[in-house]
């Protein structure tokens, strides 16, 4: 029994139940909820299985079919690949739950972007956890390709002219990228043959070919992670579509490009990377955090305000290139990761209650929306509480990664980018506190309806999670470094 | 678990617990929402009670939770947690009792007491945190869990005090964190430990040891109003007024001088503080607010904001004992912890009950109130002569032992600055001491609330003070008796101070 426990490729369910169940939701449009519950139920276990797998036996490597590298598909269950399939599954189990409440069946058109959700989601879920799991570029691309384009076809589901406008930027933006990417990918088949990260992170050499590779491919995923300046499709496209859709896109659709550039930069191109392109990436990340901050600090519309806070925030990710160098390259890897984590349910849980004050108010104009004690101050205190994760308050999740950052900024002797992290933090808590003041204005307005129990009680539990992981951080930050590109340990002290 | 390990974890979940289950209560649940308070707060009591006798005999309670492969939560009870966990649970208790009769019938009560509740968790988190991450991360929970409290009342006046509130103490606090940081990776772990864990460092790290020890007293400062950073209180006291009385004169700023306490005895050690001669200017900055602030109250009508200026001056007085660097002065700086806040929170009740009955917020307007509300300004005066350092309230005992301190260790400046002080407390008490009892009262109150009762005020409201006010005359009358806080710093002072 431990036996199968340790050996059967748990992981490999994670991708063919939510695959399966978009299949049947597709097929029975009126039954399409139940194949999306009965998956946003079982892959968390599934998740979880593998988790407790990977810290018992160890990391491994399942080949599919039998056919082994170069030629087959491998899937690579490691730490950073569990900690993306962590995140997927919390915030999918939620959005899943969240999703059934949302989408009412008495509407005409609801109705109908029920029927396209479900197959839709359950697509992109299985499609991101193929993209975690994969262990090859020709892999991810496809798996990327997945996801985008179940993306984009979610993010336009509420058909409004403002959602059709945003996905179609989100679509050529993203086309772009893909191309680039494809482009670098060929390059390197040219070159090497071989498409597997494993066998190339030992044969690839540091010569020119690579390095344009390496760049095709990195703009690609910039461009598909939004990094600033090429983050101009995120907010009309995370702010436009529905907010199960929206929770989606800034919770876990941005880290699937994200993993790739870690896994390229980390495992196969690292003695391509030199110190001056790390730091142009840390610049640019920097560039993120503050203006996508600043931004949000002049949004007029709640839903804006979040979506470029999701810009910023991924700023905070790039600043692993930077920053992983010597002795503090896994605390600085660990702290990312987690913060990837972090971030995910913050993010999506912020990103839910939004939605369920958009719903309640009819509107999310920030100037509109005071109201203490009654339904949407409740519904505020939720926002808040998503919000201490994400600004990297104790005792939450996100503290501790930013703490594994400043730590690895402060070893490696990177002051700039310290004051980068605690001026995005000021930032981030100025954005922050014009929602949550709100909470405590009396309102004049008439008494607002109860939202329905399914809208109130998931984002405040991944809020919760979300903080909570904070003081139950040990287990996953060491999960992070399993198997991971940069070996070492979490350093919080030179050694003298 | 062993019951060691569970004790300082069961301290702080005892106001936490009743805290979360309250904000899910509705609004009406009045009975069941006291009940869950003074359950709580009598049970955090009890509890530490309980660690008392253990603590006193040197044994040891740690609880540990790993956060990341070598930093753990660490919750520790030593005899100096204790001084300000005593302070805070006892406090608590009369807050509560205070706050429930203050609030009675207003709205929004749940949210306000589930905020106070967590407020006093983050506290009791501060006193027990044992290593300078612990303490931090309680730190910021506080800054957190209090600016739905100043907040409460939803005007736009209380909004900008958030606002300001937030933009001072999330400053100080980054400012600390990333010194802690720096500090975590030159020196490792950050235990509190007596006498202190830096000494050991190789001299070339001792600049920035310099710099960090600034960077910490800054980031301190902020809670600890140290001028210049003090701006944030006199605005916070817009709050309502158990939240002004615990956590403006006990909680938050004590937050701050507990945790320059911690930094200069448990993390620095006072002597090698004093050898890397980074107390002077501890002593300068703090006797410059003494006095500064001091004068700042002597101009304000508005009777909290007179009391926050107040605040500012008295708290620094900890600072200053702490910055002497006597075994003496020592003494009196830590045993005003716990005189400033009793003497303190009564003048807060008080004038809370004098915006509650009689519509009063002006000094100028207090001219004969002793007729209306006696026992309540009985209480005022006694706390208001505490503040000046009369014999034999609590104020004098620690003012005895900071002139005694100051002598000791040969800085007879700090005599002037005391003498300069205590006048000048005189100069913005004396004048209100003498409108209560001696000035005619007007023909009418600004609002007149119908007596309780035959009471001048409900007895919710009237306990607190008077209880208060007692323990300021019996903490200077019996101030050399066993278990008295005077006696516990003593032994702490031993403690810290290596012979």
């Amino acid at each position: 029994m431990t036996g199968a426990l340790l050996t059967h490729p748990w992981s490999l369910w994670t991708i063919v139940i939510p695959l399966a169940a978009a299949c049947l939701s597709f097929l029975f449009p009126r039954r399409a909820p139940l194949p999306g519950i009965i998956t946003a139920l079982t892959v968390p276990l599934f998740v979880a299985t593998a988790v407790y797998q990977l810290l018992q036996a160890g990391p491994h490597t399942q080949v599919l079919g039998g056919w082994h590298a170069p030629l087959g598909i491998t899937l690579r269950t490691d730490g950073p690949a569990l900690i993306l399939l962590l995140t997927s599954g919390l915030v999918g189990l939620t959005v899943s739950l969240y999703a059934l409440g949302y989408f009412t069946t008495t509407d005409q058109q609801e109705r109908r972007q029920q029927r396209f959700f479900w197959p839709l989601w359950l697509l992109l879920w299985g499609a991101c956890n193929a993209l975690f799991l994969s262990g090859d570029l020709f892999n991810l691309y496809v798996t990327l390709e997945l996801v985008t384009l179940s993306s984009i076809a979610l993010a336009a589901l509420n058909g409004s002219s403002a959602a059709l406008d945003g996905a179609m930027r989100y679509l050529l933006a993203s086309l772009l990228g893909s191309l680039s990417y494809l482009l670098g990918v060929a390059l390197i088949y040219g070159a090497y043959s071989t498409v597997d990260l494993a066998l190339l992170g030992h044969i690839v050499h540091a010569d020119d070919l690579s390095r344009a590779a390496l760049a095709l491919m990195t703009v690609g995923l910039l461009v598909k992670t939004a990094l600033f300046p090429l983050h101009f499709w995120l907010p009309p496209a995370h702010a436009s579509a529905p907010a199960p859709v929206s929770a989606l896109l800034s919770g876990l659709v941005v880290k699937a490009p994200l993993l790739i550039l870690f896994r390229l930069w980390f495992e196969v191109f690292p003695a391509t990377a030199t110190a001056g392109i790390t730091h142009l990436l840390g610049i640019l990340g920097c560039g993120a955090i503050i203006w996508g901050s600043l931004m949000a600090l002049r949004q007029q519309r709640l839903k804006l305000l979040v979506a470029y806070s999701t810009v910023a925030q991924i700023g905070y990710f790039f600043l692993l290139f930077p920053l992983a160098r010597g002795e503090a390259a896994a605390t600085a890897w660990a702290g990312v990761l987690f913060l990837v984590l972090a971030h995910g349910c913050g993010k999506a849980a912020m990103f839910l209650v939004t939605g369920t004050i958009t719903r309640v108010a009819g509107h999310d104009r920030l100037s509109d929306l005071a109201g203490a004690g009654g339904m949407l101050g409740a519904r505020l205190l939720v926002f808040a509480l998503a919000a201490v994760t994400l600004v990297g308050l104790p005792p939450s999740s996100g503290f501790i990664a930013k703490w594994l950052m400043i730590n690895a900024a402060i070893v490696t002797g990177q002051w700039w980018y310290l004051a980068v992290i605690a001026l995005g933090t000021l930032l981030a808590s100025g954005y922050v506190l014009r929602v949550l003041s709100l909470a405590f204005i009396e309102s004049q307005a008439p008494a607002l309806p109860a939202a329905p129990r399914i809208l109130r009680w998931p984002p405040l539990a991944l809020a919760i999670v979300a903080l909570l992981l904070g003081l139950a951080s040990f287990h996953p930050v060491v999960l992070s470094l399993v198997d991971a590109p940069i070996s070492g340990i979490i350093l919080l002290e030179m050694v003298r | 678990m062993s019951w060691r390990e569970a004790l300082p974890v069961l301290i702080v979940l005892s106001s936490l617990v009743p805290g979360l289950i309250i904000f899910t209560l509705p609004e009406d649940r009045r009975r069941l929402r006291t009940f869950l308070n003074m359950t709580g707060a009598v049970l955090k009591l009890s509890l530490v009670a309980l660690l008392f006798p253990f603590v006193y005999m040197g044994q040891s309670f740690v609880f540990r939770l790993p956060l990341l492969p070598g930093m753990d939560l660490v919750l520790h009870a030593d005899a100096l947690s204790l001084l300000f966990i005593v302070l805070s649970a006892f406090l608590w208790l009369v807050t509560t009792i205070y706050a429930v009769g203050y609030l009675e019938g207003s709205p929004h009560r749940s949210r306000f007491f589930g905020f106070f509740s967590l407020c006093v968790s983050s506290t009791t988190g501060i006193a027990l945190a044992g290593d300078l991450i612990s303490f931090i991360i309680f730190y910021e929970m506080l800054t957190i869990s209090t600016y739905p409290l100043v907040v409460h009342r939803g005007t736009p006046e209380a909004l900008r005090a958030g606002r300001i509130y937030l933009a001072y103490t999330l400053s100080g606090g980054i400012l600390l964190l990333v010194a802690t940081a720096w500090l975590r990776v030159i020196a490792g772990d950050l235990a509190f430990v007596a006498t202190g864990i830096l000494s050991v460092l190789d001299p070339s790290l001792y600049p920035s040891l310099t710099i960090i020890f600034l960077m910490l007293i800054l980031g301190l400062g902020v809670k600890a109003a140290l001028v210049p950073l003090h701006g944030w209180l006199p605005v916070a006291m817009v709050a309502p007024a158990p939240v002004s009385a615990l956590l403006h004169a006990v909680a938050v700023v004590k937050a701050g001088a507990f945790g320059i306490m911690r930094v200069v005895y448990d993390v620095y050690g006072i002597e090698f503080a004093a050898e890397l001669d980074l107390l002077r200017p501890l002593a300068l900055i703090a006797a410059l607010t003494v006095i500064y602030a001091s004068i700042r109250a002597l101009f304000q009508d508005d009777l909290k904001r007179r009391l926050a200026f107040s605040t500012i001056s008295q708290v620094s007085y900890i600072a200053l004992g702490i910055a002497v660097a006597g075994p003496l002065a020592t003494v009196g700086g830590l045993v005003h912890l716990v005189h400033q806040g009793m003497m303190k929170i009564t003048l807060f009740f008080c004038a809370g009950n004098l915006a509650e009955t009689l519509g009063i917020h002006k000094v100028s307007e207090m001219n004969g109130v002793g007729r209306r509300l006696p026992w309540t300004m009985a209480a005022f005066t006694v706390g208001a002569l505490g503040m000046i350092g009369l014999p034999p309230l609590a104020g004098f005992i620690s003012k005895w032992y900071l002139v005694l301190g100051s002598l000791e260790a040969g800085q007879n400046w700090v005599i002037v600055v005391l003498m300069l002080s205590t006048l000048l407390n005189a100069a913005y008490f004396l004048p209100i001491v003498y409108r209560i009892w001696f000035a005619a009262p007007p023909s009418s109150w600004p609002r007149n609330q119908a007596r309780v009762g035959g009471r001048e005020v409900s007895l919710l409201l009237l306990l607190p003070p008077l209880a208060t006010g007692l323990l300021v005359i019996l903490l200077g009358l019996l101030a050399d008796a066993p278990f008295s806080p005077l006696q516990w710093v003593q032994i702490i002072t031993a403690r810290e101070h290596v012979p």
